[in-house]
């Protein structure tokens, strides 16, 4: 195994980490906050670690396979919040470290579970910083560094084996020929969405500073907000407009791209697309009527049943209204779709909707197969034939993603919760959405479990982001050792 | 400032083979957007493994498939599948659906006579490679001066370049390039130096050691002079051992024929062995199992000057080749297809090593740098060198050079290239300092690590 480079990518991210620093401590600089110095101690730490890695291990190599890009894709993650955490925590805003490095896997893996019990009594730049995150996790920090590095070496086409490890979906492939450019404009349309958010919200009548945070945290499909009541307290339109800001991070980047170069009919006929708003439609559609007797008026109970379920399916987890508090069928309906989650190649977490899709399909045809055992039939996905490699690589991935779900949900049990607690604390957690139900619900957060739990958490939140494979593989004594 | 120059073409290539893949390979490596086709899902997932290419899997004459490869915007079409046929059908799709220009493969000797020009035009082909018979004239010329390890041929007639490795008592050894004009009164002029891995271009006092593999370049008349001078000087192949009955033994020994060699071909497939004696009456055909060394040695291997290793395995041709080097032949040529296998084959004492899908990949590599080259100046030649470590390529000099008419010592030329010969009518000149390059010159420059797409590019 190409060592040399994993360590050498390792530090290249980390000073990549500590220049995204610089954002949240000119807000704090424009604030006069005294949390300037924190941020300049992590940038400093930042920098200094990541130019020790990058001196240490200049590869003479630069050549790495698929073990490479899963290795370095998982270990920069983990770097990745480690290092993120060192704000919070210098600060003393989050005076435990554990704390701290649980708040900001939330952050990266675009969770937006929380420890903070009162969250309006951090400083700007702290909040800034842990709403950024969101902001990086969304696309991915290793497709940034690809999108800023020369291509050249460590940038060549072998990264390709990272950007597939890093971005989510049972599929990920090149828009153009050159990885770089790939990376490029996938950044350049996040950047575009991200921006006009910002600018509607603002015009919308939310002040900037709400406007920007949110508009990360929706991006990245995170969930972060700086008001204790998450986004209740916003008015009714603004609450529209970050559903449907949610709903569109959600939608695979490729059709973006598509509609780019003008194939608007392309974009159009992509299954998943229609499957997850018919979805979306579906499930508010039950929420409301289930809502009605309750609330009496429609459009409200609409507005609340289709703010939540956009802000579940795409993992975001922004709370509009206390679900926690709704009947039994509107909460399983939540909780389904926590499973569901966004399209491939989106910022959302969860299975995937393409991934669902394929592997009802798989079902049926296996079921198709003990009908007629000599039957020959492929799967099918947008009119094309899916690749065999990709159908079978589903059902493995599905295993190992409820033997993940099942450990953690054990795991959390040696906390004095109740089972529904720590359920949904698994799948919120594991499928990167936020909020569950009970003690962990909407209006609750997760400062009450052991450290142990947070670090298993935060454990399950990296596992569900990476999609499993890649920490499995650098976590599994045979990758290290040279047989 | 450089860079902007350079356009970016766009670039198709169908078929992902061993000739294909190594064009897909200088062409990344030169920054070109590349999209790989082929009907295998696999071979196109191996490709984009390794090299930066968006990867397409279908039929290439599908109207469909070629439309979502994007051939409408792609400036080349490059057609590298195993069937001539399959490549012009391709080609002329291409073509049609919008490829500005589309380079096909043909191989089949059949084409590649008097209706290959009708073809070209009719299908709108702006270039055909026979890789087989690009191979074979390479063969060709080194068979013609075995004292050199390499020859490379340019468009300006009696130039060429060599490459020959000193010998380790070598008279040239300790000599410095400034020098070697002086003591030995050849116009000759040493272009490059490969000193174990590293290839310098050498400036005048660098000095030569023995062991040193040198490229010179100079007229052909001055190359046997120098090479007698050395003490060099290996007689022409009067008769030649093929191993193997391949397309490119067929070329070889076409050509070989009609300047009066005497060419033996072992082959052990008896039908083919049957069509080549129909096509080469003056060959001598023969039918065994080349991996035989007695039936080798039974053929007459000790007395041939010459033995060319060409079967279809890159393992059969150098194990082969060292054994007829061991017997005494000396002049042993080996082609070597998997570059992994070249190195090796270097460290095993095989000097003369050919590669045709190198051979193919110059000669599209040539046609893309004109295409890419806005400013009209033509690349006539482009060969890569010691291991693609630099390059070699001929230019004819037009009127917006900017290097006219100043003396070269007075050119700002930049580090790590060198003009290795002008030619001037039929006038070979090896360039001092006081010599100039005037329009309508041919100009041979070799850079190292720098892609040069116009004469311009060599200043600073």
């Amino acid at each position: 195994m190409n060592r040399r480079m994993v360590f050498y990518t390792l530090g290249q991210l980390t000073v990549l980490e500590g220049a995204l620093m610089l954002l949240p401590l000119g807000t704090a600089l424009l604030y006069r906050e005294r949390t300037v110095s924190s941020f300049l101690c992590a940038i400093g730490i930042a920098f200094l670690a990541g130019g020790l890695l990058m001196a240490l291990f200049r590869p003479k190599n630069r050549i790495i396979y698929a073990k490479e890009g899963f290795i370095i894709t998982a270990l920069s993650w983990i770097v990745l919040s480690a290092v993120g955490a060192l704000p919070f925590f210098i600060s003393g805003e989050i005076p435990s470290y554990i704390d701290a490095f649980f708040e900001t896997v939330s952050g990266f893996t675009t969770t937006g579970a929380s420890i903070l019990t009162n969250v309006e009594s951090l400083s700007h730049g702290i909040l800034f910083w842990r709403s950024f995150t969101h902001w990086i996790g969304g696309m991915g920090i290793l497709v940034l560094m690809m999108a800023i590095l020369p291509a050249s070496g460590a940038n060549s086409g072998r990264s390709i084996h990272i950007m597939r490890a890093e971005m989510p979906g049972p599929v990920v492939g090149k828009l153009v020929p050159r990885l770089r450019d790939t990376a490029k404009i996938l950044y350049l349309i996040y950047i575009a969405l991200t921006t006009l958010l910002i600018l509607v919200l603002f015009v919308a009548g939310m002040p900037l500073f709400d406007s920007v945070v949110n508009a990360f945290a929706t991006a990245g499909t995170g969930g972060f907000c700086i008001r204790a009541d998450s986004i209740a307290g916003y008015a009714p339109h603004l609450q529209w407009i970050l559903a449907v800001g949610m709903l569109a991070f959600g939608v695979n980047f490729n059709l973006y791209y598509l509609i780019l170069i003008r194939n608007l009919r392309g974009a159009l006929r992509s299954a998943e697309l229609w499957c997850y708003l018919a979805i979306c439609a579906v499930s508010a559609g039950i929420i409301t009527l289930n809502l009605m007797p309750s609330y009496g008026s429609i459009s409200h109970a609409f507005r609340d049943a289709s703010v939540q379920v956009a802000s579940i399916m795409t993992t975001t987890g922004y709370v509009s209204v206390d679900f926690d508090l709704w009947p039994q069928l509107s909460k399983a309906v939540l909780f389904l779709l926590m499973f569901v989650g966004g399209c491939a190649g989106s910022t959302a977490g969860g299975l995937k909707v393409s991934r669902v899709m394929l592997l009802l399909r798989y079902a049926k045809q296996s079921l198709m197969r003990m009908l007629h055992p000599r039957s020959v039939r492929a799967v099918h996905m947008d009119g094309k034939k899916v690749d065999e490699a990709t159908v079978e690589s589903i059902s493995p991935y599905l295993i190992l993603y409820f033997c993940v779900l099942i450990c953690t949900f054990f795991l959390l049990c040696f906390d004095a919760f109740d089972f529904e607690t720590n359920i949904t604390a698994a799948v919120t957690c594991f499928n990167n959405v936020g909020p569950g139900f009970a003690a962990v619900g909407p209006t609750q957060s997760f400062a009450a479990y052991s450290a142990f739990s947070k670090l298993v958490l935060s454990a399950t939140m990296l596992l569900g982001r990476l999609e499993i494979i890649p920490l499995l593989i650098t976590f599994s004594p045979s990758t290290w050792t040279k047989k | 400032m450089k860079n902007e120059k350079k356009r970016i073409m766009k670039i198709l290539v169908a078929g992902c083979g061993k000739i294909g893949v190594s064009v897909i390979s200088r062409l990344v490596d030169e920054g070109h957007d590349v999209t790989a086709l082929d009907s295998s899902a696999a071979v196109i997932g191996g490709i984009t493994n390794v090299y930066d290419v968006i990867g397409a899997v279908g039929n290439a004459t599908d109207c469909e498939t070629l439309a979502e490869a994007g051939v409408a915007e792609a400036d080349l079409f490059i057609a590298m599948m195993h069937s001539d046929e399959l490549n012009m059908l391709a080609c002329f799709i291409a073509r049609r659906m919008g490829a500005r220009h589309t380079i096909a493969r043909i191989r089949n000797p059949e084409y590649n006579d008097s209706s290959l020009d009708f073809m070209r035009r009719e299908l709108g082909l702006s270039l055909a490679v026979n890789p087989e018979m690009l191979a074979a004239r390479d063969l060709y010329n080194m068979l013609k001066l075995p004292s050199a390890l390499k020859v490379e041929k340019f468009a300006a007639r009696n130039f060429e370049m060599i490459e020959i490795r000193l010998k380790p008592d070598s008279r040239l050894s300790g000599v410095s390039l400034s020098d070697l004009r002086n003591h030995f009164k050849a116009k000759i002029l040493v272009c490059y130096v490969r000193r174990g891995e590293d290839v310098f271009i050498p400036s005048g006092n660098f000095v030569l050691q023995g062991e040193d593999r040198i490229g010179i370049t100079a007229s052909s008349a001055e190359i046997q002079r120098f090479l007698r001078e050395l003490d060099m000087l290996k007689k022409q192949a009067r008769s030649v051992m093929i191993l193997g009955g391949s397309r490119i033994s067929f070329y070889l020994a076409k050509m070989l024929g009609d300047i009066g060699i005497d060419v033996k071909i072992i082959e052990k497939n008896e039908e083919h062995c049957e069509t080549l004696s129909g096509l080469l009456p003056r060959a001598i055909v023969i039918c065994g199992d080349g991996t035989d060394q007695e039936l080798l040695l039974e053929e007459g291997l000790a007395g041939s000057d010459a033995f060319v290793a060409l079967t279809g395995g890159d393992e059969e041709n150098i194990l082969v080749s060292i054994f007829a080097a061991a017997r005494g032949v000396s002049k042993v040529i080996t082609k070597v297809n998997r570059e992994s296998l070249e190195g090796l084959a270097d460290q095993l004492g095989l000097e003369s090593i050919i590669s045709p899908k190198r051979t193919v990949a110059d000669v599209v590599m040539r046609y893309v740098r004109a295409r890419q080259n806005s400013r009209g100046s033509h690349i006539e030649t482009l060969y890569k060198l010691a291991d693609d470590k630099a390059e070699a390529m001929e230019f004819i000099v037009t009127a917006d050079a900017n290097c006219i008419g100043i003396p070269l010592k007075d050119l700002k030329i930049k580090q790590g290239i060198l003009i290795a010969g002008i030619i001037r009518g039929r006038i070979p000149i090896i360039p001092t300092g006081a010599d100039r390059i005037c329009e309508g010159d041919r100009v041979i420059v070799v850079s190292a690590e720098k892609k040069l797409q116009d004469l311009s590019d060599i200043l600073q």
